[in-house]
């Protein structure tokens, strides 16, 4: 079995589809915690100190980190493996299908957007956060303390280039999502003619309120921290 | 109608191809392409120049022989029809028509506008068919097959094999024909024995011969020139993937 989900087209695709279903469900699970900092910073505050370097955090983290890589790594290979069967010639003139959305043609380049925004959201918050608590200090390099997120945030989406940054980035989730979503379930076979719509439907639904949450965060720290209690 | 035609030539696999220019003129509107080729061709004989290669046989649309990447889209601005099937009224008067043949790693050009399609032949020698012993012709409601199975199973059957899925996916899949293939005999009784066994090894097959992987894009079944649905594919993936988990 090891052996065809590195060998065969199908199985990579299952891989894909295995990883891509756990990082949603955990970008589900991050936002629902980001939304928190807008009703309540304390509460949000409360969610940073429970996770925090506890081994339970740790643990999902590894696993996190796992998911991300491996969907990475097959992406790469899958790539790589299509790129050489379209062959060296290309066509001159090209039309976009009927039906074809945009996103699934650039899942790559939108991957690679999203990689990089979690690259820089590594540096603004967990090199900051978690990071900290690993390396056993007390006060991260901003004098917060680790498990003060809300204060981070606030700092970090008191610039404007960050917010920018991020809506960018959420908008390059957005659009992965909207084809990622329905994807998973077409290459584990729970697809028909009759589900297309609605699972395109759930994808953007997923995507939007994915989209919106994070959005949200970042825009109310930005122009009304006072919501959010940080007067 | 007058058009300008820009077409691939390419002398054998091996050499270098490039476009060239022609010019078509006094083509009725109801001209088939294939026979505005043929005019095409029959100028360049008379002039003594070499006409140019591009596949057909039926001209009916049930072959699956002609192909050619019209201006973009495989077998041309027509929806589910084949090149054969197009008319040069679809084409505006005094147009520029850029005739191309399939892109593919797994369909390398021949000549011109033929490429090699035998790939989808070998995919077919590894499991697209089912064995049974040959006798006399057994009573046609000998097995009763529902009727939804029956037209999903004909859906699929309908698939011809021209290529045009592989050559408008963008990564070279053939996961439209495999899937066509695999899934018209499992929706049968008869084709339901091997079906596992016929899933594997036609995947493996198409693997093996350099094909990419499925991306969902649904490319192929826009370009389809019979209108195979991705739901196929979608049958074809629970198909592998339960046999490969109870291997």
């Amino acid at each position: 079995m090891s052996c065809f989900l590195s060998n065969s087209s199908l199985g990579k695709k299952l891989v894909m589809s295995v990883t891509g279903c756990f990082l949603v469900l955990f970008i589900l699970f991050h936002m629902s915690m980001n939304v928190t900092a807008i009703i309540s910073p304390e509460g949000y505050n409360a969610i940073c100190e429970f996770l925090g370097a506890n081994w339970y955090a740790l643990a999902g983290t590894v696993v996190l980190a796992a998911g991300v890589l491996i969907h990475f790594i097959y992406a790469i290979i899958l790539t790589l493996r299509n790129y050489k069967a379209r062959g060296s010639q290309r066509y001159a003139v090209t039309v976009q299908e009927e039906g074809v959305a945009w996103a699934s043609k650039n899942m790559l380049v939108l991957g690679f957007i999203v990689l990089a925004g979690l690259l820089l959201h590594l540096f603004n918050f967990w090199s900051k956060m978690q990071l900290v608590e690993i390396m056993g200090q007390h006060t991260n390099s901003l004098g917060y303390s680790p498990a003060d997120g809300a204060a981070l945030i606030r700092y970090t989406f008191s610039q404007w280039y960050y917010v920018v940054i991020y809506l960018v980035w959420f908008a390059a989730l957005w659009f992965h999502l909207t084809h990622g979503v329905w994807s998973m379930f077409q290459s584990v076979g729970w697809a028909n003619d009759t589900w297309y719509p609605r699972l395109k439907c759930i994808a953007n639904i997923v995507a939007t309120i994915i989209f919106l949450g994070f959005a949200a965060v970042v825009l109310v720290y930005f122009f009304c921290p006072c919501i959010a209690g940080a007067c | 109608m007058n058009f300008t035609l820009k077409i691939w030539r390419q002398k054998d696999a091996k050499s270098k191809g490039a476009f060239e220019t022609y010019k078509v003129e006094n083509i009725s509107a109801d001209t088939s392409f294939l026979e505005m080729l043929d005019i095409l061709n029959n100028d360049l004989v008379h002039q003594g120049k070499e006409p140019v290669a591009f596949d057909h046989d039926c001209r009916e649309g049930i072959c699956g022989m002609c192909s050619l990447h019209i201006d973009g889209q495989a077998h041309g601005p027509s929806k589910g029809a084949t090149t054969c099937q197009i008319y040069m009224r679809k084409f505006k008067d005094g147009a520029t028509i850029t005739i191309e043949p399939w892109r593919s790693a797994a369909f390398p050009v021949i000549k011109d506008l033929v490429v090699n399609r035998s790939a989808y032949d070998q995919i077919l020698q590894a499991g697209g068919f089912i064995s049974v012993r040959t006798n006399s012709v057994p009573d046609a409601n000998a097995i009763p097959i529902p009727k939804k199975d029956a037209d999903e199973s004909m859906d699929a059957a309908a698939c011809i094999g021209c290529g045009a899925c592989a050559a408008t996916c963008k990564n070279g899949s053939a996961m439209l024909f495999v899937a066509a293939r695999v899934s018209s005999l499992a929706k049968l009784p008869q084709g339901r024995v091997e079906a596992t066994r016929r899933a594997k090894a036609m995947v493996a097959k198409m693997d093996e011969l350099g094909f990419g992987n499925c991306t969902n894009t649904g490319a192929c079944q826009a370009e389809c020139p019979k209108q195979i649905s991705i739901t196929h594919i979608a049958r074809l993936n629970r198909e592998f993937l339960s046999a490969k988990f109870k291997d």
